[in-house]
Order: C-alpha cells, then sequence, then structure tokens
C-alpha cells in the first residue's frame, strides 16, 4: 500500500457507514486505507467517540486522516474524538466539510494520487456549494 | 466539597435525567431526531454506575470524569456538549474551590467550551440558552442565588419556544422548529433545578 492519506467515514447509522465505505473502495479499490464506523454505544443510530477514535487509529498514518461526516452529532463526536488523540496524531486527522458520500469519494481519489492533507480535504469540500 | 454532597449531586442529575428522558425523547422527536431523552439517559446511567468512583475524587477530578463519561457513553452531540461543559470545569476546579466565587468562573469556562464545542452562542435554540441566563443570575449578592438561577432557567427555557433553530438537527426544520422547546434546553434546565435543590438542602 502506498504512503497516501487514509480516510474514515462517520456515520449516524452502521449501514451508511459501511456503504459509503464500500463505495470508495469500488472508486479506488484497496489503495488507500477506509475506515468506517457508525451507530452509537448501544448498537442504536449515533456515533461514539471510542468507536470513532479506533476508526481513525485503524488507518492512520504519516500523511494522514480525512474524516467524512453526516450529520451534527456525527462531527461534533468526531471533533471530541480528534481532540482526545495524542498530541502528533491530533494535528494530522481533519474533518471535512463535505456531504459524506460524495466527499468520501472525491477525498479518496485525491487521496489515491498521494496528495497531502489538505489538499484532500480541499478537494472534498469542493463540493460544498 | 465533601464526598457526601458530590454523591447526592449525582444522584440529583442522575434522577431527573432518567425520570425526564421520555419527555426530552419527546421534545426532540418534535424537532431533532428523537433520541435526546434516551441518549441523555445513557449517558446518566453511566455515571450513576460510576458514582462511587467519581463522588471519591477531589470536585475537579469528579467533574472530569463525569464529562468523559458522557463523550463516551452518550452518542449524540449532547455527549460531548455535557462532557465539554463538566471537563472544562473540572479543569477550572483543579485546586479545591474555597469560595462561591470560584466555582461561578468554572461554570463560566464550562459555558465557554459549551460555546466552542457548538460553534454556538445564547438565541439559537439551544442549551445555551439555559446556561448564558443562569451563569448571569449567579452574579451579585448570595442572598437568594439559587432562586434567581432557577428563575432564570425556566424564562431561558420558555424563551426557546419562540427562536427559529440555526443550529444541530433542529435547524433543518427552519421556521417549524418555532414553537417548541429546545431539548437541550430543558435537559440543562432539569440539572440546573437538581443542583439548585441540592445545594439548598444542604444550607
Amino acid at each position: 500500500m502506498k504512503d497516501c492519506v487514509s480516510i474514515v467515514i462517520v456515520s449516524h447509522s452502521p449501514d451508511v457507514a459501511r456503504g459509503a465505505a464500500d463505495m470508495v473502495r469500488e472508486m479506488v479499490g484497496d489503495e488507500i486505507r477506509v475506515a468506517h464506523c457508525g451507530g452509537n454505544p448501544a448498537g442504536g443510530l449515533g456515533t461514539d467517540v471510542t468507536a470513532i477514535q479506533a476508526a481513525i487509529r485503524a488507518v492512520y498514518g504519516p500523511k494522514g486522516v480525512a474524516v467524512l461526516v453526516d450529520l451534527g452529532g456525527a462531527e461534533t463526536n468526531s471533533e471530541m474524538a480528534i481532540e482526545l488523540l495524542p498530541a502528533d496524531m491530533r494535528s494530522n486527522v481533519v474533518i471535512c466539510n463535505a456531504p459524506i458520500v460524495e466527499g468520501a469519494v472525491m477525498a479518496a481519489a485525491e487521496a489515491v494520487g498521494g496528495a497531502p492533507l489538505a489538499t484532500v480535504r480541499a478537494t472534498a469540500e469542493e463540493f460544498q456549494s | 466539597m465533601s464526598r457526601d454532597l458530590r454523591a447526592r449531586l449525582i444522584d440529583a442529575a442522575v434522577a431527573t435525567i432518567v425520570g425526564h428522558a421520555d419527555e426530552l425523547t419527546a421534545l426532540d422527536r418534535a424537532i431533532g431526531d428523537g433520541d435526546h431523552g434516551l441518549n441523555m439517559r445513557r449517558g446518566f446511567e453511566a455515571i450513576a454506575a460510576a458514582r462511587e468512583t467519581i463522588a471519591a475524587a477531589p470536585l475537579g477530578e469528579a467533574l472530569h470524569q463525569a464529562g468523559m463519561t458522557l463523550v463516551m457513553k452518550v452518542g449524540g452531540a449532547s455527549g460531548p456538549l455535557y462532557g465539554s461543559l463538566l471537563m472544562a470545569m473540572g479543569k477550572a476546579l483543579a485546586a479545591e474551590p474555597s469560595t462561591a466565587a470560584e466555582v461561578v468562573r468554572a461554570l463560566a469556562e464550562g459555558v465557554e467550551a459549551v460555546k466552542r464545542r457548538g460553534k454556538s452562542t445564547a438565541g439559537e435554540k439551544t442549551m445555551l440558552d439555559v446556561l448564558v441566563p443562569v451563569l448571569g443570575a449567579l452574579d451579585g449578592e448570595a442572598g437568594g442565588v439559587l432562586d434567581r438561577a432557577r428563575a432564570a432557567s425556566e424564562r431561558g427555557l420558555a424563551a426557546t419556544r419562540d427562536i427559529k433553530a440555526t443550529k444541530g438537527r433542529a435547524s433543518f426544520l427552519g421556521e417549524r422548529s418555532v414553537g417548541h422547546l429546545d431539548p437541550g434546553a430543558r435537559s440543562s434546565d432539569l440539572l440546573v433545578h437538581a443542583v439548585c435543590d441540592v445545594i439548598e438542602a444542604r444550607s
């Protein structure tokens, strides 16, 4: 596997998270590391700080991690998860302000070319009007 | 602050959240995704499960532990929001407070942390519409301070009914969010009353 920015997908729904990750892999194959998580600590719809941290750690590499989220709580919980990471990792993980599916696919397409994290994020965020 | 008082504060907070979980969920179903009561109950039941450990810790550490429990267990935005409130208060109270003013300053730090976490401010139909006026009511003379805080909480909560939401899930509803109380403001109101009642019973 090349040294690329990794992607983490955080949805309220485990099915949405898995589906978005499937679409990313369909687009870019296994060339980049993609992790996904969804659902609250009780298994219902929601997000889980511990699971988000685990997903980030699972794919973390020197080029960093771009995180795609769906709704408010996913963003707030992802911000919290990032803040609770060790300082050296924290600065290397960003949340993209982009639609979760389109943003993930765009970010992955940029990442697979070896772009730095800031470029990956910018490409994902171009989807915002 | 004594271990016994910390335990009573935990018990009162847990009891009011668990006791009103259905009401919070009903409020959230009107303008959000209908999980506020469930999420808050899960978080506060986790605090109840850790009651002995949390109550045994000094106040600052106890607040940090309770906040971290909410962050890890709630599963919605309210986890990091209430978690940040308590963790920032805990940080500000690293040394045991000897005056009420120190506790009020710590609450101010907590409210600022909620603003940062939610990228929000008072007037946007959120828990801040209760917390900010309550903080304001704690300023001034000690006499009647608990009654002022409770009254400010109730007024703040009631005022959320007429606000159009621009933050959180309720913002998707726009004008349709008007006419409903904010569930986060209600959970904050419940906690303000619980804390005031425990402190009043002690004095």
